[in-house]
């Protein structure tokens, strides 16, 4: 028997009021992937991945994570909302994300933000907690930051810490929404070695990402959208060096 | 040394009716504006309603209309409820409003109110991304308001407690118009008897500047502590 996907994502489709912002995006992970999601500023691949877990609620398609589809039913002006907000919480515990602005809880230690979610959502020991997060920032290589506040530390250090946060929580899929993009040039790079060794540990990502050195040498799917479709998809090597869509060939043209 | 002409002990325990009215008030307050702003943020148009209907009147009528009326008004009420509970379900209800419980009711809802509208401005302050990541790493509602928007929430509205704090201790000056016997009420006895009132007067003005000097510096220490994190200047 196969082994259950992480993650299934089908005919994705959201409309914000009038405009259609997602035209129906699927997607297909396998243990290990890590699929690049790459295309302009709005061509919806953030509001795709915010879909994922439900930070937005898509308006029709279905996301099944690890063989357990999110329910959805409709409120009273027939909007689509999700049936279960139980159903949601689990689910989102077990797809951790990895925000642009870091979004570490600024009243908390970078130790607490990290063992909040394990003890209180995954309901894990407090001592056993703290064990992990350390191992973790050992792991990204902010161990000795662990006291300090998250406006105490360089981007760079923050956004290492929002990994560790992420994998506390020793999720089914990554999540990572822009994580360089708010950060000084100098400090994108650490951000991006952290992501690559745990890309070549097999942990499943799906990366939002501008960052197309990233998108080519470390994943192993490459996804282009285009207003709200996906216009080229495959391996790093089909969509960068033979891409087939007019779209894509002119996103990857010299910009002067 | 200062002579009270045996007042002194009668001040002594107005000033404690003074501190009680103050603190059970605030807490009356603190919990009406809590509630009041979750449901002017609740998205609930019943709720934002109610609520707005709340704070526009409370805030629109002088303090002392509203002491009064609820003084006056509130034992009429009580007396019009247990009659009816008496004579519908044989429920024996009663109790005597008296201006202690008037003072605290109508004080604590005055500024709730105004507690309503700093809670309000100060969840509207909390950052988007931090209520975020506590929905993307699964927490639940209530979870995400005790250890998230609470915590973070209380940075913006500190400043705006403390103000209305110290408005609040002094308004309960005005209990002493419907004869609960705080330390105003006691001095201004004292003054008009002794006819000294620079004696008595004085006196009282400086245990209400006392208190209000100690409750800043406590506000003060609470802010630090609300605001370990934040980097300022930058």
């Amino acid at each position: 028997m196969a082994e259950t996907a992480p993650l299934i994502c089908r005919d994705i489709h959201k409309t914000f009021d009038q405009l259609e912002v997602l035209k129906g995006i699927s997607l297909e992970t396998r243990k290990g992937d890590v699929i690049s999601l790459i295309g302009s500023s709005g061509s919806g691949k953030s509001t795709f991945l915010r879909c994922i877990n439900l930070l937005e609620t898509p308006t029709s398609g279905d996301i099944i994570v690890h063989g357990d589809p999110i329910r959805f039913k409709n409120n009273r002006k027939g909007e689509r909302i999700p049936a279960d907000n139980r159903q949601v919480e689990l689910i989102r515990a077990r797809l951790s994300m990895v925000f642009q602005s870091f979004n570490l809880w600024s009243h908390m230690t970078v130790l607490e933000n990290i063992i909040e979610a394990p003890i209180n959502v995954l309901k894990i020991p407090k001592k056993e907690a703290i064990e992990r997060a350390e191992s973790y920032l050992n792991k990204v290589g902010i161990y000795e930051r662990k006291d300090y506040y998250p406006a105490q530390m360089s981007g760079g250090q923050q956004q290492r810490a929002a990994i560790a946060r992420a994998l506390a929580m020793e999720p089914e899929v990554m999540l990572f929404d822009e994580p360089t993009s708010a950060l000084d040039p100098e400090l994108v790079g650490e951000v991006l070695r952290v992501m690559q060794s745990l890309a070549e540990e097999g942990r499943t990502m799906i990366v939002v990402t501008h960052e197309m050195a990233f998108a080519r040498d470390v994943s192993n799917q490459v996804l282009f959208l285009h207003q709200g479709v996906i216009e080229e998809q495959g391996s790093p090597d089909k969509v960068f060096d033979h891409p087939e869509s007019e779209r894509m060939k002119q996103f990857l043209a010299p910009k002067f | 040394m200062l002579d009270l002409k045996g007042y002194g002990p009668a001040l002594a325990e107005g000033a404690v009716v003074t501190i009680e009215l103050a603190f059970l008030s605030l807490a009356l307050a603190l919990t009406l504006g809590l509630l009041g702003a979750s449901a002017k943020l609740s998205g609930n148009r019943v709720l934002t309603g109610v609520a707005t209907a709340y704070t526009t009147l409370i805030r629109g009528v002088p303090d002392l209309v509203m002491m009064l009326l609820f003084y006056y008004g509130g034992q009429v009420a009580v007396n019009a409820l247990s009659d009816y509970l008496w004579e519908t379900r044989q429920v024996d209800f009663f109790f005597q409003f008296d201006p202690f419980i008037s003072g605290v009711v109508t004080i604590g809802l005055i500024f709730g109110a105004y507690m309503t509208e700093t809670f309000r401005g100060a969840f509207l302050a909390v950052d988007v991304g931090q209520i975020e990541a506590a929905k993307a790493y699964g927490f639940s509602r209530w979870h995400t308001f005790r250890r998230v928007m609470i915590p973070q929430m209380l940075r913006h509205a500190l400043p705006g407690i403390g103000n209305n704090w110290q408005v609040l201790l002094k308004t309960t000056a005005l209990v002493s118009i419907i004869g609960l016997t705080d330390m105003v009420r006691v001095a201004e006895e004292a003054a008009k008897a002794e006819r000294m009132p620079f004696h008595f007067f004085i006196p009282v003005a400086a245990v209400y500047l006392l208190l209000t000097a100690g409750s800043e510096l406590f506000i003060k220490w609470l802010d630090k502590r609300a605001n370990v994190g934040v980097v300022r200047g930058n």
